[in-house]
């Protein structure tokens, strides 16, 4: 297989332009992805990568959203079942299981940490008067992950928010 | 252009404390008559200085110049060195550096003991000029006196560029005396032709002071080779200062309106380019708190790196380069028969690899002399404090080391000099009694030894008296009366936390304050400390320590489907288990014989909570490991290889884990945790009390029911 053939049939921008597609963008650019069959989405710019689940190293004594840790290029990055850790849907690892990797950058120092959720499904525009807040009627997600919600189409999307979802809790060390 | 002048406080503080490592060495090799010493101490002192000035550090200018007044008095003969004034010296040093630190991490500073030294530096010069004024009173007669001078002050165009500033040098004059300023604009081109960067003006300069000549030059002195300055000294006639004054008067007028609209064009950009680049500055300052901002400041180091190393490692890569295109050429179209050149091909890789790790380590390895520096002056202030006579004796300081080693092995090596100094050389009464020269020896010795760094802190004082530790551990309940030990064994008592308080220790001729602390810090390290010493004689203390944090030997282990890493310096051995020696005491407590020991056996999958098959212990292998003086069996299903792995954080993306000192990436890609055998037994230890609680409290309810 030739790569630098296929590599060259991906679209840059200003150099083809293909029908149907949109490279004008306004607004934040969101991630979206699904757990069980809601819709999330995270800020696109934390996005590191997006891998395909593989069997992480575990940490001892760790809570069970925390599935252990992976190499990635040389860094180790541990691994938060998002299903888990909001108790949302069943954590099966399926072929179309991802881990969304996300980086994000607080004033003293960076994090990386990957997520698995059950798929990636787009990436949407927003404005931010487009964003609401959520009502406050429970559900299992914290208030505090919650930045707000955005209509798609017919779906409502929860926009979390990176910076809480990466505070690792202070957990107890063995119970 | 615009110059933020930020940029450069971290070298100038890197720098600055270099030039005070250097004026501190100076001052303690100082002798008299020794012109080439001052001359560098002096130097040093001048570029704090100046660079002080620069960045607008007061407190250090200030203070750097009364040291700078006595060691120029010392330099040019004026002044005797004396050990007093070198003692001052010495203080003064910790002063700037007390100095220069408050204003790196911007906190305030010990105010009085800065005033006091600079108090002791005043009165010392003050003497110095009562005694100098009447000494060259003789000398003054036949010279003119000098009022002051006429200063013809010519730069070269290019002057500002060198980071030079006429202002900064007329102020520091104005400060010498009453100084009057013309400017010279002759040669100023036309405005079109300016070019802003240049310095088009030159000055007359008059300036009435007592001072000498060499002072006024000295101001000059950074600027000397940039420019024509003429000094003539000024008659003491009345009548020509007359009209010098009035001309003054007038030059004054001048001076003030045309350097404001002239000069100006030349400097102007300097100045406003400090005035912008401060304000981005303050901003910030007021945006972050000021405890962030320290922190930051703390945690960014830097390293000098030798060229060569740099230049090795530019070679190595340029190898690697060469090696991948070699490797992607033989891709492009491979066939079978290529294979032989493919695996050629790889095993190059390999070795470039290696190589290149080899190189990147060497980087962060540093001298051991950036740790020794510091013995000179403490064994310099112990043998004053003590009274004791006492010289210290630096080997191998060449030998290099990992900079994290460095950092932390620092203190203790620090405890144990002063112990050497403080304990083991006996009084100079004492030796002269014994027959041992007066004068106390202290070597410092550091040698490479197989992957280990050696560091020996040596001295040919009194030694450790056995038989007082001996007893002194009885005492203490430490050992029993009748136990034989070796002297190692012995010895190795010092170490333990009863016998770490100063006023128990000096009772015996022995040392032991905070050896505990000492051994903790280098077990911490990897390392290992051991005591050699004959009565009499003297003692030496032997510290190993890995070359490296980065990198450890480790022994992977198999528990369930996991894969772990003890680190092989802690392992005693490895055993089958044989079913006859298990014991279950007190309550299911699992102990394995080893020899005369019990070992009490820690299953792995119980203290992380994995699934594993093997969980009967007669299928087990065990590790022995020891941690602080205590023995455990690490219950493992299978030994794999050994090899040396790269140590990872946890706690950059997660946190902390008990029993886990870190994690690393195998052969295979796939991550390895590291085990912290400490870490390990404290848990083991926490999990056993908190059962026996609950089993307590159980108990105690269950009887409180029955009471019932």
């Amino acid at each position: 297989m030739n790569i630098q053939a296929m590599a060259e049939d991906i679209p840059v921008e200003g150099e083809h332009s293909i029908e149907g597609v949109d490279f004008i963008t306004s607004g934040d650019q969101y991630l979206t992805f699904l757990l069980a069959q809601e819709q999330y989405a995270v800020d696109i710019l934390c996005v590191e990568e997006i891998r395909s689940w593989e069997r992480p190293t575990k940490i001892p004594n760790a809570p069970s959203y925390i599935k252990g840790v992976i190499n990635m290029r040389g860094i180790i990055v541990p691994i938060v079942d998002l299903r888990l850790k909001f108790s949302i849907g069943e954590a099966s690892y399926l072929e179309t299981t991802v881990v969304i990797v996300l980086t994000y950058q607080s004033e003293d120092k960076s994090r990386t940490i990957g997520f698995v959720v059950d798929a990636v499904s787009d990436v949407l525009n927003v404005e931010s008067v487009d964003i609401k807040p959520a009502p406050a009627f429970g559900g299992c997600v914290g208030p505090q992950y919650i930045d707000g919600l955005i209509n798609s189409e017919h779906k409502v999307v929860t926009i979390l928010n990176v910076a809480h979802l990466q505070k690792v809790e202070k957990h107890r060390l063995h119970s | 252009m615009s110059v933020d002048l930020s940029q450069f406080i971290p070298s100038f503080l890197e720098e600055s404390f270099e030039g005070l490592e250097l004026m501190e060495t100076g001052l303690l090799n100082l002798q008299p008559g020794d012109n080439e010493t001052i001359h560098s101490i002096f130097r040093a002192a001048h570029s704090i200085k100046g660079g002080a000035g620069t960045f607008g550090f007061e407190n250090v200018t200030e203070f750097t110049h009364l040291v700078e007044t006595l060691l120029d008095e010392m330099r040019d003969g004026r002044r005797d060195i004396t050990n007093k004034d070198t003692e001052i010296l010495l203080e003064s040093v910790d002063c700037m550096r007390l100095l220069i630190e408050a204003a790196r991490d911007d906190v305030d500073y010990d105010q009085a003991k800065v005033a006091q030294i600079s108090a002791l530096l005043s009165e010392t010069l003050g003497d110095e000029q009562s005694s100098s004024n009447e000494g060259e009173a003789s000398s003054n007669i036949d010279k003119p006196k000098g009022s002051g001078y006429h200063i013809k002050f010519v730069p070269e165009h290019s002057l500002a560029k060198t980071g030079n500033d006429p202002l900064f040098l007329f102020s520091a004059l104005a400060e010498l005396g009453e100084l009057t300023i013309f400017a010279n604009t002759q040669e100023l081109p036309a405005l079109m032709d300016i070019d802003a960067q240049e310095l088009y003006l030159s000055w007359q300069l008059t300036l009435h002071t007592e001072v000498e000549e060499a002072e006024i030059i000295e101001i000059f002195e950074w600027v000397e080779d940039e420019c024509l300055l003429e000094l003539t000294a000024i008659n003491d006639n009345s009548a020509d200062s007359g009209t010098d004054k009035a001309q003054a008067t007038d030059e004054v007028e001048q001076a003030s309106q045309q350097p404001d609209t002239q000069q100006t064009a030349a400097t102007e950009a300097v100045v406003t380019e400090q005035v912008v680049s401060k304000q981005p500055e303050q901003v910030i300052d007021e945006d972050n708190s000021k405890v962030a901002k320290t922190k930051a400041k703390a945690e960014v180091g830097s390293i000098r790196v030798g060229v060569d190393k740099v230049d090795s490692l530019i070679n190595l890569v340029g190898e690697l380069v060469i090696t991948q295109s070699m490797l992607s050429e033989l891709g492009t179209d491979f066939e079978m028969d290529k294979v032989e050149r493919l695996t050629s091909g790889l095993e190059q890789l390999l070795q470039n690899t290696k190589e290149l790790q080899e190189s990147v380590m060497r980087i962060r390895m540093l001298p051991i002399s950036f740790a020794f520096n510091r013995f000179p002056r403490l064994v310099h202030d112990l043998a004053i404090k003590t009274g004791k006579a006492m010289e210290l004796v630096i080997k191998g300081e060449q030998t290099e080391l990992d900079k994290t080693v460095m950092e932390q092995i620092g203190d203790p090596l620090v405890h144990l000099v002063r112990n050497a100094a403080d304990h083991g050389i006996e009084s100079n009464e004492i030796r002269l009694a014994n027959g041992k020269p007066e004068k106390g020896t202290i070597s410092l010795d550091a040698y490479h030894q197989g992957g280990n760094i050696v560091i020996e802190i040596n001295d040919d004082g009194a030694g450790i008296n056995r038989a007082v530790v001996f007893d002194k551990a009885v005492e203490k309940g430490l050992i029993d009366a009748g136990a034989t030990l070796t002297d190692s064994q012995v010895y190795d008592l010092l170490f333990e936390p009863g016998f770490s308080t100063a006023a128990e220790v000096t009772d015996i001729s022995g040392r032991g304050v905070g050896m505990d602390v000492v051994k903790r810090n280098i077990q911490a390290l990897g390392g290992r400390i051991q005591v050699e010493s004959s009565l009499g004689k003297g003692s030496t203390f032997k510290v190993n320590l890995p070359l490296t944090l980065a990198i450890l030997d480790g022994q992977l282990v198999k528990v369930g489907s996991e894969t772990y890493i003890i680190p092989l310096i802690s392992i005693v051995e490895s055993l089958q288990i044989d079913n006859k020696l298990i014991n279950r005491v007190s309550g299911d407590m699992v102990l394995y014989r080893l020899r005369n020991d019990n070992v009490p056996v820690l299953p792995i999958y119980q203290l992380f909570d994995l699934a594993t098959e093997c969980t009967e212990i007669h299928n087990a292998l065990l590790v022995v490991v020891e941690a602080d003086g205590q023995k455990v069996g690490l219950m493992v299903d299978d030994l794999l290889a050994q090899q040396q792995v790269v140590i990872k954080s946890l706690k950059d993306n997660y946190q902390q884990v008990a029993g886990i000192s870190g994690a690393t990436i195998l052969g295979d890609g796939s991550v390895a945790m590291i085990l912290d055998i400490p870490g390990m037994i404290h848990m083991a230890l926490e999990k056993a009390q908190q059962a026996q609680l609950v089993k307590n409290n159980g108990n105690t309810n269950a009887t409180a029911e029955v009471c019932l």
